[in-house]
Protein backbone atom coordinates (compact mmCIF):
# COMPACT_ATOMS: atom_id res chain seq x y z
CA UNK A 1 0.00 0.00 0.00
CA UNK A 2 1.39 3.38 -1.04
CA UNK A 3 1.86 5.92 1.75
CA UNK A 4 0.00 8.56 -0.25
CA UNK A 5 -3.51 7.82 -1.44
CA UNK A 6 -3.45 6.96 -5.14
CA UNK A 7 -7.10 6.24 -5.88
CA UNK A 8 -8.70 8.12 -8.80
CA UNK A 9 -10.55 11.36 -8.07
CA UNK A 10 -14.32 11.38 -8.59
CA UNK A 11 -16.62 14.36 -8.97
CA UNK A 12 -18.42 15.11 -5.73
CA UNK A 13 -22.02 14.56 -6.77
CA UNK A 14 -25.00 12.42 -5.80
CA UNK A 15 -24.39 9.90 -8.56
CA UNK A 16 -20.85 9.14 -7.41
CA UNK A 17 -21.85 9.23 -3.76
CA UNK A 18 -24.37 6.46 -4.49
CA UNK A 19 -21.44 4.17 -5.34
CA UNK A 20 -19.69 4.75 -2.00
CA UNK A 21 -20.16 2.04 0.61
CA UNK A 22 -20.72 2.36 4.34
CA UNK A 23 -17.33 0.87 5.22
CA UNK A 24 -14.87 2.48 7.60
CA UNK A 25 -11.86 4.18 6.03
CA UNK A 26 -10.28 7.43 4.93
CA UNK A 27 -11.12 9.97 2.26
CA UNK A 28 -9.79 13.11 0.67
CA UNK A 29 -11.55 16.15 -0.78
CA UNK A 30 -9.97 18.29 -3.51
CA UNK A 31 -10.55 21.15 -5.90
CA UNK A 32 -10.80 20.92 -9.69
CA UNK A 33 -7.02 20.79 -10.04
CA UNK A 34 -6.72 17.88 -7.60
CA UNK A 35 -5.30 20.01 -4.79
CA UNK A 36 -6.15 18.24 -1.54
CA UNK A 37 -8.23 20.47 0.71
CA UNK A 38 -9.32 18.02 3.37
CA UNK A 39 -8.27 14.60 4.66
CA UNK A 40 -11.03 12.86 6.57
CA UNK A 41 -11.77 9.63 8.36
CA UNK A 42 -14.88 7.52 8.71
CA UNK A 43 -14.31 5.95 12.11
CA UNK A 44 -16.03 3.45 14.32
CA UNK A 45 -18.53 5.94 15.67
CA UNK A 46 -19.82 7.12 12.30
CA UNK A 47 -23.36 6.03 11.54
CA UNK A 48 -22.91 5.35 7.83
CA UNK A 49 -19.13 5.07 7.47
CA UNK A 50 -17.54 6.58 4.35
CA UNK A 51 -20.90 7.06 2.68
CA UNK A 52 -22.16 9.18 5.57
CA UNK A 53 -19.01 11.29 5.87
CA UNK A 54 -18.77 11.99 2.14
CA UNK A 55 -22.51 12.75 2.08
CA UNK A 56 -21.85 15.45 4.69
CA UNK A 57 -19.18 16.89 2.40
CA UNK A 58 -21.62 16.88 -0.51
CA UNK A 59 -24.22 18.65 1.60
CA UNK A 60 -21.85 21.33 2.88
CA UNK A 61 -18.57 21.16 0.95
CA UNK A 62 -15.60 23.15 2.23
CA UNK A 63 -14.80 26.09 -0.06
CA UNK A 64 -13.39 24.95 -3.42
CA UNK A 65 -14.12 21.25 -3.00
CA UNK A 66 -15.40 19.53 -6.16
CA UNK A 67 -13.80 16.07 -6.01
CA UNK A 68 -13.30 13.19 -3.62
CA UNK A 69 -11.58 9.85 -3.34
CA UNK A 70 -11.59 7.25 -0.60
CA UNK A 71 -10.00 4.07 0.67
CA UNK A 72 -11.80 1.39 2.68
CA UNK A 73 -9.50 0.63 5.61
CA UNK A 74 -10.19 -0.96 8.98
CA UNK A 75 -6.94 0.56 10.24
CA UNK A 76 -8.58 3.92 9.69
CA UNK A 77 -6.90 5.74 12.56
CA UNK A 78 -3.32 4.95 11.62
CA UNK A 79 -4.08 5.45 7.93
CA UNK A 80 -5.61 8.86 8.67
CA UNK A 81 -2.55 9.85 10.70
CA UNK A 82 -0.26 8.63 7.92
CA UNK A 83 -2.06 10.63 5.21
CA UNK A 84 -2.03 13.78 7.33
CA UNK A 85 1.64 13.38 8.21
CA UNK A 86 2.59 12.71 4.59
CA UNK A 87 0.68 15.83 3.52
CA UNK A 88 2.44 17.95 6.13
CA UNK A 89 5.76 16.58 4.87
CA UNK A 90 4.90 17.37 1.25
CA UNK A 91 3.33 20.81 1.71
CA UNK A 92 4.56 22.09 5.07
CA UNK A 93 1.16 22.29 6.75
CA UNK A 94 -2.27 20.73 7.02
CA UNK A 95 -4.84 20.91 4.19
CA UNK A 96 -6.79 24.17 4.29
CA UNK A 97 -10.04 22.67 5.52
CA UNK A 98 -8.49 20.43 8.19
CA UNK A 99 -9.18 22.90 10.97
CA UNK A 100 -10.45 19.91 12.95
CA UNK A 101 -6.91 18.56 13.44
CA UNK A 102 -4.65 19.64 16.28
CA UNK A 103 -1.12 19.67 14.77
CA UNK A 104 0.30 18.76 18.19
CA UNK A 105 -1.32 15.35 17.83
CA UNK A 106 0.60 14.55 14.64
CA UNK A 107 4.00 13.00 14.20
CA UNK A 108 6.66 13.64 11.60
CA UNK A 109 6.77 11.33 8.61
CA UNK A 110 9.30 11.62 5.82
CA UNK A 111 8.09 9.23 3.14
CA UNK A 112 9.98 8.70 -0.08
CA UNK A 113 8.62 9.87 -3.44
CA UNK A 114 6.52 12.97 -4.07
CA UNK A 115 2.94 14.21 -3.69
CA UNK A 116 0.10 12.61 -5.61
CA UNK B 1 3.61 -18.08 49.14
CA UNK B 2 1.28 -15.41 50.48
CA UNK B 3 -0.24 -12.96 48.01
CA UNK B 4 -2.49 -11.23 50.51
CA UNK B 5 -2.36 -7.52 49.77
CA UNK B 6 -0.89 -5.17 52.34
CA UNK B 7 -2.99 -2.30 53.61
CA UNK B 8 -1.06 0.09 51.37
CA UNK B 9 -1.47 -2.13 48.31
CA UNK B 10 -5.20 -2.42 48.96
CA UNK B 11 -5.45 1.34 49.19
CA UNK B 12 -3.52 1.84 45.94
CA UNK B 13 -5.59 -0.75 44.08
CA UNK B 14 -8.82 0.92 45.27
CA UNK B 15 -7.52 4.33 44.27
CA UNK B 16 -6.52 3.22 40.75
CA UNK B 17 -9.79 1.32 40.30
CA UNK B 18 -11.75 4.43 41.25
CA UNK B 19 -9.64 6.53 38.89
CA UNK B 20 -10.39 4.21 35.96
CA UNK B 21 -14.10 4.12 36.69
CA UNK B 22 -14.57 7.82 37.43
CA UNK B 23 -12.09 9.42 35.05
CA UNK B 24 -11.37 7.08 32.14
CA UNK B 25 -14.56 5.15 31.42
CA UNK B 26 -16.73 8.29 31.03
CA UNK B 27 -14.22 9.74 28.56
CA UNK B 28 -14.30 6.60 26.43
CA UNK B 29 -18.05 6.86 25.95
CA UNK B 30 -17.50 9.65 23.44
CA UNK B 31 -14.22 8.52 21.88
CA UNK B 32 -13.62 6.56 18.70
CA UNK B 33 -13.59 2.84 19.63
CA UNK B 34 -10.00 2.62 18.41
CA UNK B 35 -8.80 5.86 19.99
CA UNK B 36 -5.44 5.75 21.71
CA UNK B 37 -4.89 9.32 22.78
CA UNK B 38 -6.52 12.13 24.71
CA UNK B 39 -6.38 15.81 23.91
CA UNK B 40 -3.33 17.30 25.67
CA UNK B 41 -5.42 19.48 27.96
CA UNK B 42 -7.54 16.55 29.14
CA UNK B 43 -4.46 14.39 29.66
CA UNK B 44 -2.80 17.19 31.64
CA UNK B 45 -5.79 17.29 33.98
CA UNK B 46 -5.57 13.54 34.55
CA UNK B 47 -1.83 13.72 35.14
CA UNK B 48 -2.42 16.28 37.87
CA UNK B 49 -4.67 13.73 39.55
CA UNK B 50 -2.21 10.83 39.29
CA UNK B 51 0.50 13.11 40.65
CA UNK B 52 -1.77 14.00 43.56
CA UNK B 53 -2.24 10.26 44.10
CA UNK B 54 1.56 9.92 44.25
CA UNK B 55 1.51 7.47 41.36
CA UNK B 56 2.85 9.46 38.40
CA UNK B 57 5.83 7.94 36.60
CA UNK B 58 5.18 4.32 37.57
CA UNK B 59 8.36 3.02 35.95
CA UNK B 60 10.55 5.87 37.12
CA UNK B 61 12.89 5.02 40.03
CA UNK B 62 12.15 6.96 43.24
CA UNK B 63 15.54 8.74 43.08
CA UNK B 64 14.33 10.33 39.84
CA UNK B 65 10.96 11.33 41.24
CA UNK B 66 8.92 8.17 40.62
CA UNK B 67 6.74 6.53 43.26
CA UNK B 68 8.47 4.18 45.67
CA UNK B 69 6.59 1.00 44.78
CA UNK B 70 7.78 -2.57 44.46
CA UNK B 71 7.16 -4.83 41.47
CA UNK B 72 4.19 -6.61 43.08
CA UNK B 73 2.44 -3.27 43.57
CA UNK B 74 3.40 -2.27 40.03
CA UNK B 75 1.74 -5.47 38.78
CA UNK B 76 -1.40 -4.81 40.82
CA UNK B 77 -1.61 -1.32 39.32
CA UNK B 78 -1.07 -2.71 35.81
CA UNK B 79 -3.99 -5.10 36.27
CA UNK B 80 -6.25 -2.27 37.42
CA UNK B 81 -5.32 0.52 35.05
CA UNK B 82 -5.76 -1.65 31.95
CA UNK B 83 -9.43 -2.36 32.70
CA UNK B 84 -10.91 -0.17 29.99
CA UNK B 85 -11.31 -0.18 26.22
CA UNK B 86 -7.91 1.31 25.40
CA UNK B 87 -6.27 -0.26 28.45
CA UNK B 88 -4.13 -2.95 26.88
CA UNK B 89 -1.73 -0.74 24.95
CA UNK B 90 -2.57 2.66 26.42
CA UNK B 91 -3.46 2.11 30.08
CA UNK B 92 -5.32 5.22 31.25
CA UNK B 93 -4.01 6.90 28.07
CA UNK B 94 -0.66 7.58 29.71
CA UNK B 95 -2.04 9.42 32.74
CA UNK B 96 0.34 7.46 34.96
CA UNK B 97 3.34 8.63 32.98
CA UNK B 98 3.36 6.18 30.10
CA UNK B 99 6.28 4.02 29.09
CA UNK B 100 9.78 5.01 30.02
CA UNK B 101 13.00 4.15 28.27
CA UNK B 102 14.69 2.64 31.29
CA UNK B 103 18.06 2.42 29.53
CA UNK B 104 18.44 6.17 29.86
CA UNK B 105 18.83 5.73 33.60
CA UNK B 106 22.19 4.15 32.72
CA UNK B 107 23.25 7.26 30.79
CA UNK B 108 26.14 9.58 31.64
CA UNK B 109 25.33 12.73 33.59
CA UNK B 110 25.58 14.83 30.42
CA UNK B 111 23.27 12.47 28.57
CA UNK B 112 20.82 12.52 31.46
CA UNK B 113 20.70 16.32 31.42
CA UNK B 114 20.07 16.44 27.71
CA UNK B 115 17.81 13.43 27.23
CA UNK B 116 16.61 11.73 30.43
CA UNK B 117 15.31 14.65 32.48
CA UNK B 118 13.31 16.28 29.64
CA UNK B 119 11.70 12.85 29.07
CA UNK B 120 10.85 12.50 32.76
CA UNK B 121 9.36 16.00 32.81
CA UNK B 122 7.14 14.94 29.91
CA UNK B 123 8.67 17.54 27.60
CA UNK B 124 10.23 15.09 25.15
CA UNK B 125 9.18 11.77 23.68
CA UNK B 126 11.51 8.85 23.12
CA UNK B 127 11.35 5.70 21.00
CA UNK B 128 13.07 2.33 21.39
CA UNK B 129 14.71 1.11 18.16
CA UNK B 130 15.73 -2.51 18.41
CA UNK B 131 13.82 -4.71 15.91
CA UNK B 132 14.71 -4.84 12.25
CA UNK B 133 13.20 -6.40 9.12
CA UNK B 134 15.65 -9.26 9.70
CA UNK B 135 13.98 -10.11 13.02
CA UNK B 136 12.93 -8.88 16.41
CA UNK B 137 12.98 -11.97 18.60
CA UNK B 138 16.71 -12.54 18.35
CA UNK B 139 18.08 -9.03 18.05
CA UNK B 140 21.60 -9.92 19.07
CA UNK B 141 21.98 -11.94 15.91
CA UNK B 142 19.45 -10.19 13.68
CA UNK B 143 20.71 -6.61 13.94
CA UNK B 144 22.13 -5.54 10.59
CA UNK B 145 22.16 -1.77 11.13
CA UNK B 146 25.82 -0.82 11.03
CA UNK B 147 27.58 1.89 12.98
CA UNK B 148 31.04 2.79 11.70
CA UNK B 149 33.46 5.15 13.38
CA UNK B 150 34.16 8.40 11.57
CA UNK B 151 37.25 9.75 13.31
CA UNK B 152 37.02 10.06 17.08
CA UNK B 153 34.01 12.32 17.18
CA UNK B 154 31.27 10.54 15.30
CA UNK B 155 29.67 7.27 14.33
CA UNK B 156 27.84 6.84 11.02
CA UNK B 157 24.71 4.67 11.09
CA UNK B 158 23.08 2.93 8.15
CA UNK B 159 20.14 0.56 8.28
CA UNK B 160 16.42 0.04 8.78
CA UNK B 161 14.37 -0.49 11.92
CA UNK B 162 10.89 -1.98 11.87
CA UNK B 163 7.99 -2.24 14.35
CA UNK B 164 9.18 0.85 16.19
CA UNK B 165 6.38 2.39 18.25
CA UNK B 166 6.06 6.15 18.38
CA UNK B 167 9.10 7.08 16.29
CA UNK B 168 7.12 9.63 14.25
CA UNK B 169 6.14 11.42 17.45
CA UNK B 170 9.50 11.15 19.18
CA UNK B 171 12.19 13.79 19.68
CA UNK B 172 14.90 11.20 20.07
CA UNK B 173 15.33 7.49 20.44
CA UNK B 174 17.56 4.61 21.40
CA UNK B 175 18.95 2.85 18.37
CA UNK B 176 20.87 -0.40 18.54
CA UNK B 177 23.48 -0.95 15.84
CA UNK B 178 26.30 -3.35 15.09
CA UNK B 179 29.69 -1.84 15.87
CA UNK B 180 31.53 -5.13 15.96
CA UNK B 181 31.24 -8.72 14.80
CA UNK B 182 28.29 -11.09 15.02
CA UNK B 183 26.54 -11.81 18.31
CA UNK B 184 25.75 -9.84 21.43
CA UNK B 185 29.12 -8.25 21.97
CA UNK B 186 28.97 -6.61 18.55
CA UNK B 187 25.93 -4.46 19.38
CA UNK B 188 26.06 -0.92 20.76
CA UNK B 189 23.34 1.55 21.76
CA UNK B 190 23.07 5.16 20.54
CA UNK B 191 20.86 8.10 21.41
CA UNK B 192 19.64 9.50 18.10
CA UNK B 193 17.75 12.74 17.55
CA UNK B 194 14.93 12.44 15.05
CA UNK B 195 15.62 15.84 13.46
CA UNK B 196 19.12 14.88 12.39
CA UNK B 197 19.94 14.63 8.70
CA UNK B 198 19.93 11.00 7.61
CA UNK B 199 17.13 9.92 9.96
CA UNK B 200 13.61 9.48 8.70
CA UNK B 201 10.40 7.71 9.61
CA UNK B 202 9.46 6.25 6.24
CA UNK B 203 6.00 4.91 6.98
CA UNK B 204 3.45 3.82 9.52
CA UNK B 205 3.03 0.06 9.64
CA UNK B 206 -0.70 -0.63 9.74
CA UNK B 207 -1.63 -3.59 11.90
CA UNK B 208 -4.55 -4.97 13.89
CA UNK B 209 -4.14 -2.21 16.44
CA UNK B 210 -4.13 1.55 16.11
CA UNK B 211 -2.76 2.37 19.55
CA UNK B 212 0.99 2.73 19.87
CA UNK B 213 1.25 2.05 16.18
CA UNK B 214 4.45 0.81 14.64
CA UNK B 215 6.68 2.67 12.20
CA UNK B 216 9.59 1.94 9.90
CA UNK B 217 12.77 3.94 10.38
CA UNK B 218 15.48 4.42 7.79
CA UNK B 219 18.96 5.66 8.60
CA UNK B 220 21.07 6.81 5.69
CA UNK B 221 24.55 7.97 6.68
CA UNK B 222 23.17 9.25 9.97
CA UNK B 223 26.04 10.95 11.83
CA UNK B 224 25.83 10.46 15.59
CA UNK B 225 28.23 12.23 17.97
CA UNK B 226 30.46 9.80 19.86
CA UNK B 227 29.18 11.15 23.18
CA UNK B 228 25.73 9.84 22.23
CA UNK B 229 26.77 6.22 22.62
CA UNK B 230 24.84 4.81 25.57
CA UNK B 231 26.97 2.59 27.77
CA UNK B 232 30.09 0.85 26.55
CA UNK B 233 30.90 -0.03 22.97
CA UNK B 234 29.57 -3.56 22.49
CA UNK B 235 27.40 -3.26 25.60
CA UNK B 236 24.19 -2.37 23.80
CA UNK B 237 22.54 -5.75 23.98
CA UNK B 238 22.98 -6.03 27.73
CA UNK B 239 21.27 -2.65 28.11
CA UNK B 240 18.38 -3.70 25.87
CA UNK B 241 18.01 -7.10 27.46
CA UNK B 242 17.85 -5.75 30.99
CA UNK B 243 15.02 -3.44 30.04
CA UNK B 244 13.10 -6.12 28.21
CA UNK B 245 13.27 -8.58 31.13
CA UNK B 246 12.16 -6.03 33.71
CA UNK B 247 9.31 -4.52 31.73
CA UNK B 248 8.01 -7.92 30.70
CA UNK B 249 6.36 -8.43 34.11
CA UNK B 250 3.97 -5.43 34.13
CA UNK B 251 3.56 -5.97 30.38
CA UNK B 252 2.25 -9.44 31.15
CA UNK B 253 0.02 -8.12 33.93
CA UNK B 254 -1.63 -5.58 31.63
CA UNK B 255 -3.12 -8.48 29.64
CA UNK B 256 -5.25 -9.33 32.64
CA UNK B 257 -7.16 -6.04 32.83
CA UNK B 258 -9.10 -6.52 29.58
CA UNK B 259 -9.45 -10.25 30.35
CA UNK B 260 -11.06 -9.49 33.71
CA UNK B 261 -13.43 -6.95 32.15
CA UNK B 262 -14.31 -9.30 29.27
CA UNK B 263 -15.05 -12.09 31.75
CA UNK B 264 -17.22 -9.78 33.88
CA UNK B 265 -19.14 -8.68 30.80
CA UNK B 266 -19.63 -12.26 29.62
CA UNK B 267 -20.83 -13.35 33.05
CA UNK B 268 -23.37 -10.54 33.26
CA UNK B 269 -24.52 -11.04 29.69
CA UNK B 270 -25.00 -14.77 30.21
CA UNK B 271 -27.48 -14.00 33.01
CA UNK B 272 -29.65 -11.61 31.00
CA UNK B 273 -29.49 -13.12 27.52
CA UNK B 274 -32.09 -15.82 26.96
CA UNK B 275 -32.07 -18.49 24.26
CA UNK B 276 -34.80 -21.10 23.79
CA UNK B 277 -36.54 -19.88 26.92
CA UNK B 278 -33.67 -19.92 29.38
CA UNK B 279 -30.69 -17.65 30.23
CA UNK B 280 -27.37 -18.50 28.60
CA UNK B 281 -25.97 -18.97 32.11
CA UNK B 282 -28.13 -22.07 32.53
CA UNK B 283 -26.37 -23.84 29.62
CA UNK B 284 -23.50 -26.09 30.52
CA UNK B 285 -21.58 -25.05 27.40
CA UNK B 286 -21.62 -21.44 28.58
CA UNK B 287 -20.93 -22.34 32.21
CA UNK B 288 -17.80 -24.22 31.22
CA UNK B 289 -16.55 -21.28 29.17
CA UNK B 290 -17.02 -19.02 32.20
CA UNK B 291 -15.27 -21.55 34.43
CA UNK B 292 -12.34 -21.74 32.02
CA UNK B 293 -12.18 -17.93 31.98
CA UNK B 294 -12.10 -17.84 35.77
CA UNK B 295 -9.35 -20.45 36.01
CA UNK B 296 -7.25 -18.82 33.27
CA UNK B 297 -7.43 -15.42 34.95
CA UNK B 298 -6.63 -16.74 38.43
CA UNK B 299 -3.72 -18.88 37.24
CA UNK B 300 -2.22 -16.08 35.17
CA UNK B 301 -2.58 -13.63 38.05
CA UNK B 302 -0.73 -15.94 40.43
CA UNK B 303 2.07 -16.52 37.94
CA UNK B 304 2.65 -12.84 37.22
CA UNK B 305 2.59 -12.03 40.94
CA UNK B 306 5.09 -14.84 41.49
CA UNK B 307 7.46 -13.29 38.94
CA UNK B 308 7.03 -9.88 40.55
CA UNK B 309 7.62 -11.25 44.06
CA UNK B 310 10.85 -12.95 42.92
CA UNK B 311 12.03 -9.69 41.36
CA UNK B 312 11.26 -7.86 44.62
CA UNK B 313 13.25 -10.43 46.62
CA UNK B 314 16.23 -9.91 44.34
CA UNK B 315 16.10 -13.47 43.07
CA UNK B 316 16.59 -14.42 39.41
CA UNK B 317 13.23 -14.11 37.67
CA UNK B 318 13.95 -14.47 33.98
CA UNK B 319 12.14 -17.81 33.74
CA UNK B 320 9.25 -16.54 35.85
CA UNK B 321 8.85 -13.41 33.72
CA UNK B 322 8.86 -15.54 30.55
CA UNK B 323 6.22 -17.85 32.06
CA UNK B 324 4.15 -14.84 33.13
CA UNK B 325 4.30 -13.24 29.69
CA UNK B 326 3.47 -16.52 27.97
CA UNK B 327 0.56 -17.48 30.22
CA UNK B 328 -0.93 -13.98 30.64
CA UNK B 329 -1.01 -13.22 26.91
CA UNK B 330 -2.20 -16.67 25.83
CA UNK B 331 -4.80 -16.99 28.60
CA UNK B 332 -6.12 -13.46 28.21
CA UNK B 333 -6.56 -14.05 24.49
CA UNK B 334 -8.61 -17.17 25.21
CA UNK B 335 -10.70 -15.34 27.81
CA UNK B 336 -11.51 -12.51 25.40
CA UNK B 337 -12.26 -15.02 22.64
CA UNK B 338 -14.67 -17.00 24.84
CA UNK B 339 -16.31 -13.81 26.07
CA UNK B 340 -16.88 -12.72 22.47
CA UNK B 341 -18.41 -16.11 21.70
CA UNK B 342 -20.82 -15.78 24.62
CA UNK B 343 -21.87 -12.34 23.35
CA UNK B 344 -22.63 -13.68 19.87
CA UNK B 345 -22.95 -11.00 17.18
CA UNK B 346 -22.66 -8.22 19.73
CA UNK B 347 -19.23 -9.54 20.65
CA UNK B 348 -17.73 -8.73 17.28
CA UNK B 349 -19.34 -5.27 16.95
CA UNK B 350 -17.51 -2.06 17.70
CA UNK B 351 -20.33 -1.19 20.12
CA UNK B 352 -18.46 -3.22 22.74
CA UNK B 353 -14.72 -3.21 23.52
CA UNK B 354 -14.37 -6.96 23.02
CA UNK B 355 -13.41 -6.80 19.33
CA UNK B 356 -10.66 -4.27 20.08
CA UNK B 357 -9.29 -6.39 22.90
CA UNK B 358 -9.39 -9.44 20.64
CA UNK B 359 -7.34 -7.71 17.92
CA UNK B 360 -4.89 -6.19 20.35
CA UNK B 361 -4.55 -9.35 22.43
CA UNK B 362 -3.62 -11.22 19.25
CA UNK B 363 -0.66 -8.87 18.88
CA UNK B 364 0.20 -9.33 22.53
CA UNK B 365 1.00 -12.99 21.86
CA UNK B 366 3.66 -11.82 19.40
CA UNK B 367 4.98 -8.54 20.83
CA UNK B 368 7.80 -8.35 23.41
CA UNK B 369 8.84 -11.88 22.51
CA UNK B 370 6.34 -14.31 20.97
CA UNK B 371 5.02 -17.23 23.00
CA UNK B 372 7.38 -19.63 21.22
CA UNK B 373 10.42 -17.56 22.19
CA UNK B 374 9.21 -17.45 25.80
CA UNK B 375 8.98 -21.25 25.70
CA UNK B 376 12.48 -21.33 24.26
CA UNK B 377 13.75 -19.24 27.18
CA UNK B 378 11.95 -21.46 29.69
CA UNK B 379 13.24 -24.63 28.02
CA UNK B 380 16.79 -23.33 28.13
CA UNK B 381 16.51 -22.71 31.84
CA UNK B 382 15.05 -26.17 32.42
CA UNK B 383 17.38 -28.10 30.19
CA UNK B 384 20.41 -25.85 30.19
CA UNK B 385 22.57 -24.82 27.28
CA UNK B 386 22.46 -21.86 24.98
CA UNK B 387 19.86 -20.82 22.45
CA UNK B 388 20.56 -22.11 18.95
Amino acid sequence: MAVRLDKPWRDLNAENLARVTGHLGVYQLADDAGKILYIGVAGGRTRYGLKGEIAKALEAPPPGVTKFRFEVNMAYRTRHAELLEAYVHDFGGLPEANTDIDPRMLGRLRPGGGPR
Amino acid sequence: MDFALTEEQTMIVDMVRRFVRQEILPLEENMDPDADELEPEILAGLVEKTKAMGLYGLDTPPEYGGPDIDMVTRVLIAIECSQHRGGLYTPCYGAFGGARQAQLFEATEAQKEKYLYPMLRGEKKVFFGLSEPSGGSDPARAIQTRAVRDGNDHWVLNGTKLWISGADRADYGLVFARTGGPGRSGVSAFIVETQWEGFRVARIVHTLRSSKYATEIQMDNLRVPAENMLGEEGGGFAIANDRLARQRVPYAAECLGPAIKAHEMATEYSKIRETFGAPLASRQGIQWMLVENEIDIRAARLLVLDAAAKADRGEPYRTESAIAKLVCSESAFKVVDRSMQIHGGLGVAKDLPLERWFREMRIRRVGEGPSEVQKHVIARDIIGGSLR
